[in-house]
């Protein structure tokens, strides 16, 4: 099968998204935040020069207006760039076109996406790294995407702008290398359907985003030690696929849940909840979250790696559970 | 030259619609004493003749935006005030099934896009309406009102270098009653005139009286022709002030009744009024009707809606996404 780059695969899904729809506009940045890959971007900003807008600065003005220009008939694709950067154009994603379509009781669809690239990035620090995901999840009315895989991200980007709601499309920097099979005219990915990304019948490891290319990597380590990792990537959290995990669990009563959000109120703080209300019957052991320290993020290298979902930590989790 | 005949044509209708938004917003206001009604209510009474004014220049499928004080808004633009006023009180006949209510009037039917409870949200939402009406090229237009309050919130500033640097068909209606909630503008900003900032961004501006119902109309038609002609965004600020408090149940205890009183003498009502008498010959008789037609449309609207459904639990749930 036809193997391409992470940001290979997004850049065909912008290109046929555009080539299709010309309701669809891209305003913010390239996509590829400070990847050396530019010309990516160049080539889709020189097809369709009117329709790929560069705003000045003002996240709360571009993302307001790619909000009431979906409300009139476009469908508007908004790339924020850093993730921490949606909280100045927070009150328009998440007090405005969040709340539109239950507010107005139906009559405004928001089809807008606001791309964002969420994490540890190398160097970040505090203000470069957030990974406002859990945040947004708090917000009714959104629906949240995290790819992890070239696959995914093209699949997941169609449907993303096909979606007459407003969508978080979280991305991460160090996806965007990662290579991958991606057939020719492969279709959406429609959103709640989780994907498990490697079978194991031992433990069931739920990630999301690039924490699903790293938990991979552990599943590859820990098969040599005869520990078969099931890895289930949940794709979207709005709408949250909870029946794969289940059966998953299902099959191995051991879970741990791996995701770059801060522990206190994060991804995986959800995940567990609702596993300890629908599938605590199932569980064999507690389990276990490994999550990014509730620490603001440290600038030093070291510190910054130490705050993450580690290898070691996720390795120490898995083993934890299936004590 | 305009004759007596047409500009009673095309005046009398205006009245009308003042009244309407008087005689709803005063029901509204009894309806909540009487707690028929309740939660957040800001009325914009003393302002109508910028909300009918503006909209008197716009065509059915031109967008209108509002703010946190907007039944005129939407009333002006056209919305059904039975299903206002449901709204307003919570049924399930609203326009958005009571789960908006007061400050987040949609009237999608009319035009009215959306109101928004946060001071300054709609005017980037605005300008995504004229994006859109722009690439759509069919002169169509986007109008957002908001208060002087708005004019120190950082969205209108981006909203407004935007909208010069894109040339986009917007046209940003400030309706200065000279207080953001209970605070005199003056102290918030050292700006008098707010379409100073408009000044700065380059965008075409006029401050007016806004309580003169033919100088807002003027104003629009003028703003309205740029932008249709893609020249591009104005900005109208109208001098304007609110009989009522913020909300209902301020007493307003921080304004002179002095200051109320030379207001109450500008109402843009009596004065549209006298202007009818004087320019367009139109009677006493014929005025009274106006006022009273419309005093019962709302009691019908009033009837209609307190007769109408509570929104059950089992909506609760429907419509957080398509």
């Amino acid at each position: 099968m036809r193997e391409l780059a992470y940001d290979e695969a997004k850049f065909e899904a912008l290109r046929e998204i555009m080539d299709a729809d010309k309701r669809v506009h891209l305003i913010g940045g390239t996509f590829l935040s400070l990847s050396p890959r530019r010309h990516l971007y160049q080539e889709l900003a020189k097809k369709y020069a009117d329709r790929v807008l560069s705003p000045p600065i003002s996240e709360l003005g571009f993302c307001g207006l790619a909000t009431g220009a979906a409300m009139a008939g476009l469908r508007p694709v908004v790339d924020i760039g850093t993730g921490s950067f949606i909280f100045e154009g927070w009150p328009q994603v998440c007090n405005e076109a969040a709340n539109a379509f239950y507010m107005s009781a139906g009559q405004t669809r928001v089809p807008v996406v606001f791309h964002l690239f969420h994490g540890l990035r190398g160097g970040g620090a505090a203000q470069h790294s957030a990974s406002p995901q859990a945040m947004l999840w708090n917000n009714p009315g959104l629906e949240i995407v995290l790819p992890s895989s070239p696959r995914d991200v093209k699949g997941l980007l169609k449907t993303a702008v096909a979606s007459d709601n407003p969508t978080i499309f979280v991305d991460h920097v160090q996806l965007l290398e990662v290579r991958g099979e991606v057939p020719e005219n492969d279709g959406p990915i429609p959103f709640g359907q989780a994907d498990i990304k490697r079978k194991g019948g031992d433990v069931t490891v739920v990630a999301t985003s690039y924490m699903v290319q790293r938990c991979l990597q552990v599943a590859e380590k820990l098969a040599r030690e005869n520990i078969q990792v099931e890895v289930v990537d949940p794709r979207t959290l709005v709408p949250f696929d909870m029946e794969t995990l289940l059966s998953s669990m299902e099959k191995t009563g051991r879970v741990v849940i791996v995701d770059e959000t801060h522990q206190s109120c994060g991804v995986a703080a959800e995940i567990a909840a609702r596993i300890a209300e629908t599938g605590f019957d199932k569980l064999k052991a507690p389990l276990r979250r490994v999550a990014t320290l509730d620490v603001p993020v440290p600038y030093s290298p070291p510190l910054e790696e130490y705050i993450g979902p580690r290898e070691d930590r996720i390795i120490e989790a898995i083993r934890a559970v299936l004590r | 030259m305009t004759t007596k005949t047409q500009t009673q044509k095309e005046w009398v209708p205006l009245l009308g619609t003042m009244w309407l938004i008087r005689a709803f917003e005063e029901k509204v206001s009894a309806l909540y004493a009487a707690r028929e009604i309740v939660g957040l209510l800001h009325l914009g009474i003393g302002q109508e003749a910028v909300a009918v004014g503006t909209c008197s220049q716009l065509r059915q499928d031109d967008y209108v935006f509002g703010g946190h004080r907007s039944h005129g808004h939407a009333i002006a633009k056209g919305a059904d005030i039975n299903r206002l006023m449901a709204e307003i009180a919570g049924r399930a006949t609203g326009y958005c099934a009571g789960k908006g209510g007061s400050m987040h009037i949609v009237a999608l039917d009319a035009g009215f896009v959306t109101a928004t409870g946060v001071v300054g949200g709609t005017i980037p939402l605005a300008l995504g309406a004229a994006f859109a009406a722009k690439e759509r090229g069919q002169g169509q237009v986007a109008v957002v009102f908001f208060g002087d309050g708005a004019g120190q919130t950082g969205a209108f500033h981006e909203s407004l270098n935007i909208a010069s640097l894109w040339r986009l068909p917007v046209i940003f209606v400030c309706e200065n009653n000279g207080y953001a909630e209970f605070t005199p503008l003056s102290a918030h900003t050292l700006v008098e005139q707010l379409a100073d900032h408009a000044k700065t961004y380059r965008i075409r501006s006029a401050t007016i009286d806004g309580n003169d119902l033919i100088a807002v109309r003027r104003a629009a038609a003028k703003a309205a022709a740029w932008a249709r002609s893609g020249k591009g965004p104005s900005f109208v600020e109208c001098l304007t002030y609110r009989l009522r408090g913020h909300y209902e149940g301020d007493s307003a205890k921080y304004r002179e009744l002095s200051q109320l009183g030379a207001w109450k003498k500008k109402d843009p009502i009596a004065r549209f009024v006298r202007v009818l008498k004087n320019k367009a010959a139109v009677s006493d008789a014929e005025l009274q009707t106006i006022e009273r037609e419309a005093r019962e449309r709302v009691e019908e609207a009033a009837r209609f809606a307190l007769s109408s459904p509570w929104p059950g639990p089992e909506e609760v749930a429907s419509q957080v996404t398509v």
